[in-house]
């Protein structure tokens, strides 16, 4: 889906007022911030030491990125598969969909990737005459109720069991309306029944990848579903479609970065399935698909590597920063209006889609940091909302009167004698309009703050002026 | 330890406008920690124009700061928040500086949040308070992460006398307030600011105390709004024997 981010703040509120949304976010904590510090706990040396294994590899392959690229594409074209460049989201659409004509596709089994969500994919196969079918179960249930992920990890977070019962009566033609699905596992058997008949039917299989490892021309992945296994090995013709950042040298490098983001995502040691994708079916190998692609999206990055926001490149797609969000957990991901939600979309969505569509998340933060301080590759996200917030301002996106108060008030402060006196001035306005309250109800400027609080009323006098005075 | 330290006192604009009892509290700390406190004329940090993207201001008003607290053994601030602008943030914001570079971080490693200064720099273990009450203690944000303060003011609270300190369930989790995004996003920022509250009451406390004032003023306004059960003060307050005062937005003179 497109991202227009532009009616965050309408959106968030009707995210706080959404019942069925909030029911859902309740269970960010066990779910989620339990289970990884769990994990972090259980792990044999401190993993503050394996955090920063995990960023130094991220940030050196970033810096040798080109190199790895053209490693990664000997590699994998010696293995037989064939590599292809996208500059944006146009061109990765397009080799995708030309790949699979090639190949008399119809069917298109799809495994869980948050790029071809970016590249907004499934549309335009669509609109190619062709069926794409998710087949990790919270995609599944996105795509029968035509809504993007709210969780990078978690895509159907947001939804109850009985909202995926509806959508399953609604769309699955062949569910007898006798049968229950008031448990998860009937659900589950329910989807997986569907999902049975699409991957015997599929022609062609699209994947991400988790990590490229530019020394044996791997892609991996990691699923919890064996989804992910049945899209690539079934169909005649598997397509990765990855992110340019997700190369990193050595098969070890991968191994570190692999420790970090299961037990980052859904605290896991290790996930239920880790798949290993270097090349086509090979003579006596058991299965493996045919045809072998490997589609590396630039679509914004590349511009990224040399600006000062480069660090966003590191990231692993874990989904901790939102897990822990004091934002995110209010309002979950669809407010956001972007592919990438939470504090990572908030520092990468400026750079992916420009700040026009996107200025309202780099302020939709308190910067109160949890999410660096969680990120399993020490990504500054503080530093880089900033950075971003530094644009808005600079370049007036969007034009506001709040910049120009912020100016004035600013060349106020610069004189710290006038400032005091102004200050004092509006302090002895705002005891006026508070009354015989301690508290104001309502100012004409600042309204945000009184839409949801009152003010304490300012001192009757400064602690400067009180101090000077008694000296 | 130096003898007898020359504090300057950076107090905040929040605490000189709405709540001076802050800055008369943060010095009768510093001074029953042997410390000579002065306040030198000031205005602000520099954080709102910072954090609303406005670098250059930021550092206009840092040089300010720097230049004004440069004389001092320590600066010391009775708030994380404005603590970590100075220590955390003027160094990077100056980094590119020859001149102003290098004082920005002497000025960052001698400049200190209240209670851990009390604590870590002065080796206080105790104060000589009274004030009966339940008290649940929420940790600022940038006194957690920038400035590393966690233990020093809980050390200090637990020898209040008649004080029963409570422990919040999610002593981690932002209260909401965050500068400007308080006023941006208003709805969003009160939810964060009802958990809190809730996590509050739900400890039996009567009290939420707080080192930062932009949690505090943000938080006692919606307790406020919504005429929640539950006082509000800056903990050094209540460390000064300054508890027999109202709480904050319950001054009615």
């Amino acid at each position: 889906m497109t991202t227009d981010a532009t009616s965050f703040p309408q959106d968030a509120r009707a995210a706080l007022n959404n019942a069925r949304l909030q029911g859902a976010l309740t269970h960010l904590k066990e779910g989620f911030q339990v289970k990884r510090a769990a994990a972090f706990a259980a792990y044999p040396i401190p993993f503050e030491s394996l955090r920063e294994q995990g960023r130094a590899i991220k940030q050196s392959a970033l810096a040798q990125l080109d190199e790895l690229l053209v490693q990664f594409e000997a590699q994998a074209s010696a293995n037989g598969g064939k590599v292809h460049w996208a500059r944006d989201a146009a061109e990765a659409r397009d080799v995708v969909t030309r790949i699979l004509k090639e190949s008399s596709a119809k069917t298109v089994t799809k495994g869980k990737s948050m790029v071809t969500e970016e590249i907004e994919l499934n549309p335009h196969l669509i609109a190619n005459g062709l069926t794409p079918i998710e087949t990790d179960l919270g995609e599944y249930i996105i795509q029968l109720r035509n809504e993007r992920p709210s969780h990078i990890v978690a895509p159907a977070f947001h939804l109850r069991r009985s909202d995926v019962e509806e959508s399953f009566r609604e769309k699955h033609e062949t569910l007898p309306p006798s049968r229950s699905l008031d448990n998860r596992p009937a659900l589950v058997a329910e989807a997986r029944g569907v999902l049975r008949r699409y991957f015997e039917a599929a022609d062609a299989g699209i994947t991400g990848a988790n990590f490229l490892v530019a020394e044996t021309g791997t892609a991996i992945i990691v699923t919890n579903e064996g989804n992910g296994d049945l899209t690539r090995l079934l169909p005649r013709t598997h397509i990765v479609v990855t992110g340019i950042e997700k190369v990193v040298p050595r098969l070890e490098d991968a191994s570190v970065l692999l420790r970090l983001l299961t037990r980052s995502a859904t605290g896991q040691e290790i996930t239920s399935y880790v798949s290993f994708m270097s090349g086509p079916k090979r003579t006596g190998d058991a299965d493996g698909p045919e045809n072998f692609h490997v589609v590396l999206v630039d679509n914004g990055r590349s511009a990224l590597v040399a600006s000062p926001v480069h660090e966003v490149l590191q990231c692993i797609r874990c989904g901790a920063c939102m897990n822990h969000c004091p934002v995110y957990g209010v309002i979950g991901g669809h407010a956001y209006g972007a592919t990438y939600p939470g504090p990572l979309g908030a520092a990468l969505d400026p750079g992916l889609d420009g700040l026009a569509k996107t200025y309202h998340l780099p302020f939709a933060s308190s910067f109160c940091g949890r999410c660096e301080a969680v990120c399993p590759v020490k990504i500054p996200l503080t530093k880089i909302m900033r950075y971003w917030r530094g644009e808005s301002f600079a370049r007036g996106i969007p034009r506001s009167p709040f910049n120009t108060g912020l100016k004035l008030w600013a060349w106020a402060a610069r004189r710290p004698n006038f400032y005091r006196r102004m200050a004092s001035a509006a302090a002895r306005v705002m005891r006026i309009l508070a009354g015989k309250s301690g508290r104001i109800r309502s100012l004409p400027v600042l309204n945000g703050w009184f839409v949801a609080r009152d003010l304490a009323k300012p001192a009757a006098e400064s602690f400067q002026s009180q101090w000077r005075r008694r000296q | 330890m130096i003898e007898r330290p020359r504090v300057g006192l950076l107090v905040t604009c929040l605490a000189d406008l709405f709540r001076p009892q802050v800055g008369f509290a943060a010095v009768k700390l510093l001074e029953q920690a042997g410390c000579d406190v002065e306040v030198p004329a000031q205005s602000c940090c520099g954080q709102p124009a910072y954090n609303a993207g406005d670098a250059k201001d930021a550092t206009a008003l840092a040089r300010n700061v720097i230049a004004t607290f440069a004389p001092f053994d320590y600066v010391v601030v009775p708030s994380g928040s404005c603590g970590g602008m100075v220590k955390v943030h003027y160094p990077k914001l100056l980094a590119d500086d020859p001149v102003w570079g290098p004082r920005a971080d002497a000025l960052a490693a001698k400049t200190h949040e209240l209670f851990s200064f009390l604590v870590n720099v002065r080796g206080m273990k105790s104060v000589q308070a009274t004030c009966r009450a339940d008290a649940a203690y929420h940790d600022s944000c940038s006194s957690l992460r920038e400035m590393t303060v966690g233990p020093e003011p809980r050390l200090l609270l637990k020898s209040v006398d008649g004080l029963n300190l409570h422990d919040l369930a999610e002593k981690e989790t932002c209260c909401g307030f965050g500068g400007f995004f308080s006023v941006k996003y208003p709805e969003v920022s009160a939810r964060m600011a009802d958990d809190k509250i809730a996590d509050a009451k739900r400890t039996g406390a009567d009290t939420l105390l707080a080192g930062d004032l932009g949690c505090l003023l943000h938080l006692a306004g919606r307790i406020s709004r919504k005429n929640v059960p539950l006082r509000v003060r800056h903990a050094a307050e209540v460390l000064a024997g300054m508890s027999d005062t109202p709480a904050i937005g319950e001054d009615s003179k």
